[in-house]
């Protein structure tokens, strides 16, 4: 079972995110994944810091994945789209069917990110002839599922021909919107933003009127109001996952990365905390927590 | 300009084309479709029937099989499109690359459109739906109109967007709300908000609470007409705020942009709402109808007309209207 970090998906200064990285290079992960996925507005970093940032990381042993955005609207972000597809060196995952066509024109393979809709083996199938060689699961679907669809003989065939990768550790994305949410809440036009993002590197957290933490605002994306956290299920991924991903944090990310490795076959469990779900791998609504 | 009316029965298929529409669209009655209702939809005689009602008035039928097909049951899917196909129905909205695969090589013929639950909101993943045949892209209701203008000039695809109706402010067929807090999404259930998980509780001081699986989403005043508990539409609280954190329960209406997407060669305006009356279909139709043809004889003289928005106001959310993510200061 490898480990992954998934793009950064909140907006940090430029520091902190080198910084996250030099981490990364030092931390026990195995594939690191790179890139603005979330807003074009973003560019405390640049396509050029996010490759100095890659050769840093493969020369201290990982591999890295270039993440595109995932709802693209924009000609310009169609152009900076192509930038990372064609970036000759490392692999990329798409995040939004558009990047296929780009890269199938260079006949590269690619991950198919989460929010790319793969939700049944025919599906799989298809991505598969394009050049999918790894499949990242959409969130909501459950280890059921999953089991489901690669028992299916047309895709057991096929089983060493792609890895599968499970979103397990953070907020989870689950919605992005033509609306900036977080410039919202400061009563901001989304085209007067004015990069707001930058001061909730957590995202800005939505609760009920009574206090239960429903969601978390991330500029145009929504996350899961609870932190999603499958370090007790890691057991029951034996034969299904490839890859485990872990989403970045601003805080205790390489620390759960090692929790998670200690517990992978179960022998150091942990108790999850309040605010942390289990729901959807277990067939259930997202936002629950199953004891185990 | 094509208008393309909605309906969820019989009756408000005939209100649609009886009020002008040029086509209609539905769905049947399971989870193929992103209105899996219960009362609602089509099963295969009312298919069959609705095709014939349709194509004697010289108007098209499309038929909504826009969700996810499930691993154990995607014969399902297959069945709808066969089932489709056999009824007469001109035109297959779907979603799925593995639906479009197979009506595409199963039915060459049949005319496929790829749903707003396919979520392509730019020229490369229109791009990328060509390999299925797909002759047209309906555009999710994120885009701004400059982007959907900037679509419309780069790609020869035909376009469809929502001109009015329930506005879905997140990006169709990404949006993963309402499994979270139910187990139940558009993509795999073909329901946002599912109304088996609507709980209405009222307290002592007449105040209403809207609870979606036991999750308050909204609290009304005795006074304030409450709306159904859509979770996006709730008030949460944001820092110190308690507001519509995500969106108003409003609707989208786009009359006053009809010139302009009737100048970029938009091939279709699409209603939404096949789980409404056929009183409100053919009310939305008639008002439809008439800013069509006045922009389609004129588009350089034409003016909403007072009454139309009145008509629609009257039919939408909250009694409020919006233009949007097509409009650049929406916030």
């Amino acid at each position: 079972m490898k480990f992954s970090l998934g793009a950064i998906q909140y907006f940090w200064p430029k520091q902190v995110v080198e910084n996250f990285y030099k981490q990364a290079a030092d931390s026990a992960v195995d594939i690191v994944y790179l890139g603005e996925t979330v807003c074009s507005k973003r560019r405390e970093l640049k396509f050029e810091d996010y490759m100095a940032i890659a050769h840093m990381l493969r020369e201290a042993g990982k591999q890295v994945c270039l993440s595109t955005m995932t709802l693209l609207e924009a000609p310009s972000e169609l152009r900076e789209l192509r930038k990372y597809c064609d970036n000759g060196d490392f692999l990329v995952e798409a995040n939004d069917v558009g990047a296929i066509p780009y890269l199938q024109e260079q006949k590269l393979p690619f991950v198919a990110g989460p929010a790319i809709n793969c939700y049944n083996h025919h599906t799989l199938r298809k991505l598969m002839s394009l050049g999918m060689s790894r499949w990242v699961m959409p969130v909501e679907l459950s280890r059921e599922w999953l089991a489901k669809l690669l028992q299916q003989p047309m895709v057991h065939d096929v089983r060493d021909c792609f890895e599968v990768e499970v979103f397990a550790l953070g907020h989870m994305p689950l919605a992005w919107s033509g609306r900036c949410f977080t410039a919202r809440s400061e009563n901001r036009p989304k085209d007067q933003c004015e990069l707001v993002c930058i001061n909730y590197p957590e995202g800005r957290p939505v609760e009920s009127q009574e206090g239960q933490q429903v969601f978390i605002l991330n500029g145009i994306q929504t996350q899961s109001g609870s932190r999603y956290n499958l370090i007790n299920q890691l057991p029951n991924m034996a034969g299904l996952v490839d890859v485990v991903r872990l989403s970045p944090q601003l805080t205790g990310t390489f620390d759960w990365l090692e929790k998670f490795r200690a517990n992978t076959t179960g022998n150091q469990p942990q108790k999850l905390e309040k605010n942390d779900s289990n729901g959807y791998w277990l067939a259930l609504a997202g936002l629950v927590q199953q004891l185990d | 300009m094509e208008l393309l009316c909605p309906a969820g029965s019989m009756p408000a298929l005939k209100a649609a084309i009886e009020h002008g529409a040029d086509a209609v669209y539905v769905g049947l009655k399971d989870e193929t479709n992103a209105r899996h209702f219960a009362g609602l939809n089509l099963d295969q005689a009312g298919l069959t029937e609705a095709a014939r009602y349709v194509h004697q008035h010289g108007k098209k039928l499309h038929v909504a099989i826009n969700t996810f097909a499930h691993v154990d049951t995607f014969e399902t899917w297959r069945r709808a499109v066969d089932m489709a196909v056999k009824a007469g129905a001109d035109v297959l909205i779907l979603a799925d690359m593995a639906v479009l695969a197979y009506a595409a090589e199963r039915y060459p013929k049949v005319e496929l459109h790829l749903s707003v639950q396919a979520s392509a909101t730019n020229a490369a993943a229109i791009e990328f739906y060509k390999q299925f045949g797909v002759s047209r892209v309906v555009l999710p209701r994120v885009l701004s109109m400059n982007q959907v203008r900037a679509i419309a000039r780069t790609s020869e695809m035909q376009l469809e967007v929502f001109a009015f109706g329930s506005l879905c402010i997140m990006a169709e067929g990404r949006c993963y709300l309402s499994s979270y807090m139910t187990g139940e999404s558009p993509n795999t259930a073909g329901a946002c908000s599912p109304a088996k998980y609507v709980r209405w509780d009222e307290a002592d001081d007449g105040t209403l609470e809207s609870r979606l699986n036991n999750i308050l989403i909204d609290r009304f005043a005795p006074n304030e007409t409450a709306g159904y508990p859509t979770l996006c539409k709730g008030r949460f609280k944001v820092g110190d705020d308690t507001y519509h954190a995500l969106e108003e329960p409003t609707s989208l209406n786009t009359l006053s942009l009809l010139p302009e997407l009737y100048k970029e060669g938009i091939a279709s305006l699409k209603i939404e709402g096949r789980q409404r009356s056929p009183a409100y279909v053919a009310q939305i139709t008639q008002v439809w109808r008439q800013a069509i043809d006045a922009v389609m004889a004129d588009s350089e003289q034409f003016a909403v007309q007072h009454q139309w928005d009145h008509v629609l106001a009257g039919l939408s959310e909250g009694s409020q209207t919006t233009l949007g993510a097509y409009h650049r200061k929406w916030k």
